[in-house]
């Protein structure tokens, strides 16, 4: 039996993880639709649903970590891990490109038709009579009122500088990882985490700044849409890779991984890069462009 | 703990040698089918998921068609008719037609490349089990003050935002649906590229296994991009976001824009598979190999890659600039030539061929003329300067049923046909699936066919009245109609008898021409199997030698 165990990829019997997730799911959606028609006991259950899912992240997690430490995993079962990884943030590519996607097209098309161009000058002429097309915009009926906008070259440039130097401190730590360097490892994680934190810490400030002193809010017309929808969902991606790093720095400082295998913390570094990558597009076309 | 799967199951393996060993099958309903993680009877789950859903949201056209048996409004009020025109599409497209293909992926794929099972099995088990709570979720809708969604499925707004309470959660029932096809897909792809056994190269893999890696890329591709539709469809409805809005500097087409981006490769993720089958089954019956297979994958993957740079075909009349019209128009058009290459090479497998015509094979070439109606009907759709006059008319509402009901649903019961004996092992009643296919088939067309003249004289769809010219021909299409619906039951019929009381046993075979890893396990198939890899040559792939 052991002998094939090394040998034959690993199906596991059975699984209650998944239903649980879904029963999370469902009490978490159906809840907030609730919520969102008005009920006010429906954001308890809605919590209750984000427990649920919590509970069954770490019972599903907690068993293949247990499963893979305990060494049944073979090269085949570690590559479908990664491809489950890579394709995984590929559909989170496809997500952000959808909201990049609108701001171009609102940018580059939208605005300037609302103004006039292309074969609108009537439409401008009876509909919204005066506006010019400009950016930043909240649109001819200047929806959500006048506000002021975040320079790129200040709290943003330093977010910048903080996650391209996070990248950095994960390299580090992938490195110490690879040459079996455990102290190193844990530090240059532990300072990804900080940096991540950093970086979190400076967008709420950012957003509170947004709300309180420039009047840019969520419902500054297309502008405050795509400012807050990209940033924010950005800003979710930033919360669940430090959320990961850290369980990830838990794990090394139990002693998991090995220096040639340690798919968990590779998924982790992927997906850190990735979030990288993203706040790269945001910084050029939402703050300086 | 030993988790690892029964070990000794070969190739031809003889059912009753060591059978216990690794045929156990867990016990107790939850074990079996909540808690399993076993690719064929989650591929089981999602099939008969999709036939229940199939039903329902057949039940929905059936309501449709009789409020179109006549002019005038005789059975439901207009809303709760555009309710059913909405749902129904929202059923089909995303309860029935997409899990189907799912649970064939899941039941299929690993027989046919040689894996023990799915890259991720638990993953798979939650791919499955969050269907029927978006489903629920998603009908529970229409029991609620405001009804369900009334907008059609394309959600468009300003319409959709006027949605009462049901909105939120016909998003987040989207957003479920989204969830479990971007996980069904990866785990397709991590199968296919790591799973398949030693020998068995990309270009001697089955049709259907290369036809759902794509759609597989294609899911991953744009069920993100709806998923972000319908996120700032939420936003501009409850936390005043202004992205459809012209007002605050958004524009309601933009949202068509988005949706087409992922709704015109959707119609591929729908198409595709079926492509896969009928690649299956014609060589099988016609006793040949598949016509150029090579050329096959390519028009497949040339398809794919057209699908994301033709959306706004849907939105010809919207005011786009003619650049973009023209654009759109040629690229269309280009799709006609992979497909007219698939086309070709049916017909040319079928050439000369030893033919017989049992069951699958009648719904496989029931699917190459039909689609092809449908497929014209889009080229003709396709012509910016003639879609000014087609646009939102029964002539596309022909148009894609041609290519859904006897395109994709025909070629369901196809496969379900020629894999029903593999997977119950029972032989299903020839001839009462044989019935099963005229009637459809008469009954499809009946049903289909006077809607492109309906549309061409001017019927606009989603349209619960129309005036009295068009009764003759909306009569005629309600009662091909309503004999379509009950056809549906015989094969419902057809499917229990085969799987519980056939007397017939299906050999490892089964089909006389059948060739391909999956015909060389036992009927039904063990519940666990290839957990031994085999190794693949040549001449044991449908194709025959290498290319």
């Amino acid at each position: 039996m052991a002998e094939h165990a090394e040998g034959t990829y690993y199906v596991p019997h059975g699984t209650r993880w998944p239903m649980t997730g879904s029963i999370g799911l469902a009490t978490m959606l159906g809840s907030a639709g609730f919520w969102l028609n008005g009920s006010d006991t429906a954001m308890w259950t809605f919590y209750v649903g984000v427990a649920i899912i919590i509970y069954m992240i770490f019972g599903w997690f907690g068993q293949v970590i247990r499963e893979s430490e305990s060494g049944i995993y073979n090269a085949q079962v570690d590559t479908s891990f990664r491809m489950g990884m890579a394709w995984f943030i590929f559909s989170e590519v496809m997500f952000f490109a959808c909201f990049f996607g609108a701001l171009f097209y609102a940018r580059a098309l939208v605005v300037p038709w609302l103004g006039g161009s292309s074969n609108n000058a009537s439409t401008n002429e009876i509909l919204w009579q005066g506006f010019m097309a400009h950016w930043p915009t909240n649109g001819p009926g200047e929806v959500g009122g006048d506000f002021g906008t975040i320079p790129a070259f200040g709290i943003p440039f330093l977010n910048t500088l903080i996650l391209l130097f996070s990248g950095v401190t994960i390299t580090m730590a992938h490195h110490a990882l690879k040459d079996g360097k455990r102290r190193a490892l844990v530090l240059w994680l532990a300072a990804t985490v900080a940096l991540g934190a950093l970086f979190l810490f400076y967008q709420v400030e950012e957003y509170v700044h947004a709300y309180r002193d420039l009047g840019l809010t969520l419902g500054s017309g297309i502008y405050g849409s795509t400012f807050f929808m990209l940033t924010g969902f950005h800003g979710l991606h930033v919360t669940l890779g430090a959320i990961m790093l850290t369980v990830i720095l838990f794990r090394c400082m139990a002693g998991h991984f090995k220096p040639d295998s340690h798919f968990g913390f590779e998924a982790v570094a992927w997906y850190w890069h990735f979030v990288d990558v993203v706040w790269l597009g945001l910084f050029i076309f939402v703050y300086v462009l | 703990m030993s988790s690892i799967t029964g070990e000794d199951v070969t190739i031809g393996h003889d059912d009753a040698h060591g059978h216990d060993d690794h045929d156990h099958k867990p016990e107790g309903f939850l074990a079996r089918w909540v808690f399993t993680t076993n690719h064929k009877d989650i591929g089981t789950l999602y099939l008969v998921f999709a036939l229940l859903m199939f039903f329902i949201g057949g039940s929905m056209a059936m309501v449709i068609r009789a409020e179109l048996f006549m002019p005038g409004l005789q059975l439901v009020e207009p809303d709760f008719f555009n309710q059913m025109t909405t749902m129904h599409a929202l059923i089909m497209v995303f309860g029935a037609v997409m899990p189907a293909w799912v649970g064939f992926a899941n039941w299929m794929i690993p027989l046919m490349v040689g894996a023990p099972d799915m890259a991720l099995p638990r993953m798979n088990n939650w791919s499955f089990w969050i269907l029927p709570f978006a489903f629920t979720m998603l009908l529970s809708t229409l029991f609620m003050d405001s009804g369900g969604p009334a907008a059609g499925w394309t959600l468009y707004p300003p319409l959709s935002l006027q949605t009462g309470d049901s909105f939120a959660f016909v998003v987040f029932s989207v957003h479920m649906m989204g969830i479990s096809s971007i996980m069904g897909a990866i785990n397709i792809i991590a199968t296919i590229l790591n799973m398949r056994a030693p020998g068995m190269t990309l270009l001697r893999m089955p049709l259907f296994v290369w036809t759902w890696l794509i759609t597989a890329y294609l899911l991953i591709a744009v069920m993100p991009v709806l998923a972000g539709a319908v996120t700032m469809l939420l936003t501009d409805h409850f936390f005043g976001t202004s992205f459809f809005n012209a007002a605050g500097g958004g524009d309601p087409v933009m949202f068509q824009h988005i949706f087409w981006f992922f709704g015109h490769p959707e119609v591929y993720i729908m198409i595709l598979p079926a492509f896969g089958v009928v690649s299956e089954i014609l060589p099988t019956f016609s006793r040949k190999p598949l016509f150029g297979y090579a050329a096959m994958v390519y028009a497949t993957a040339s398809i794919a890659f057209l699908s994301f740079i033709v959306w706004a075909h849907h939105m010809f009349t919207v005011g786009m600039p003619l650049e973009g019209e023209l654009f759109f128009m040629y690229a269309t058009m280009l799709i006609a030539v992979p497909t007219g290459v698939k086309v070709f090479n049916w017909v040319s497998t079928m050439w000369k061929g030893s033919m017989t015509f049992e069951t699958p094979m009648l719904f496989a070439i029931g699917f190459v003329v039909l689609f092809t109606i449908g497929g014209l009907s889009g080229l003709m759709l396709a012509i910016t300067a003639s879609d000014l006059q087609y646009h939102d008319t029964y002539f596309v509402v022909a148009h894609f049923h041609y290519v859904l009901v006897p395109g994709a649903v025909f070629t369901l019961m196809a496969g379900a046909y020629y894999w029903l004996p593999k997977w119950s092992g029972n032989m299903y009643s020839e001839r009462w699936g044989k019935i099963h296919f005229w009637l459809s088939t008469i009954s499809v067309n009946v049903l289909f066919f006077p809607q492109h003249y309906l549309g061409l004289a001017g019927m606009p769809r989603r349209i619960p009245d129309y005036a009295p010219q068009f009764a003759d021909f909306n009569m005629w299409s309600s009662l091909g109609g309503f004999a379509f619906g009950a056809s549906q039951l015989i094969f419902v019929g057809v499917v229990i008898h085969c799987v519980f009381f056939s007397k017939v046993k299906a050999t490892a075979r089964v089909w006389e021409g059948a060739k391909g890893l999956e015909w060389t396990v036992p009927s039904p198939a063990p519940h666990h199997t290839f957990t031994h890899p085999p190794t693949v040559t040549a001449s044991m792939v449908a194709h025959g030698e290498d290319h």
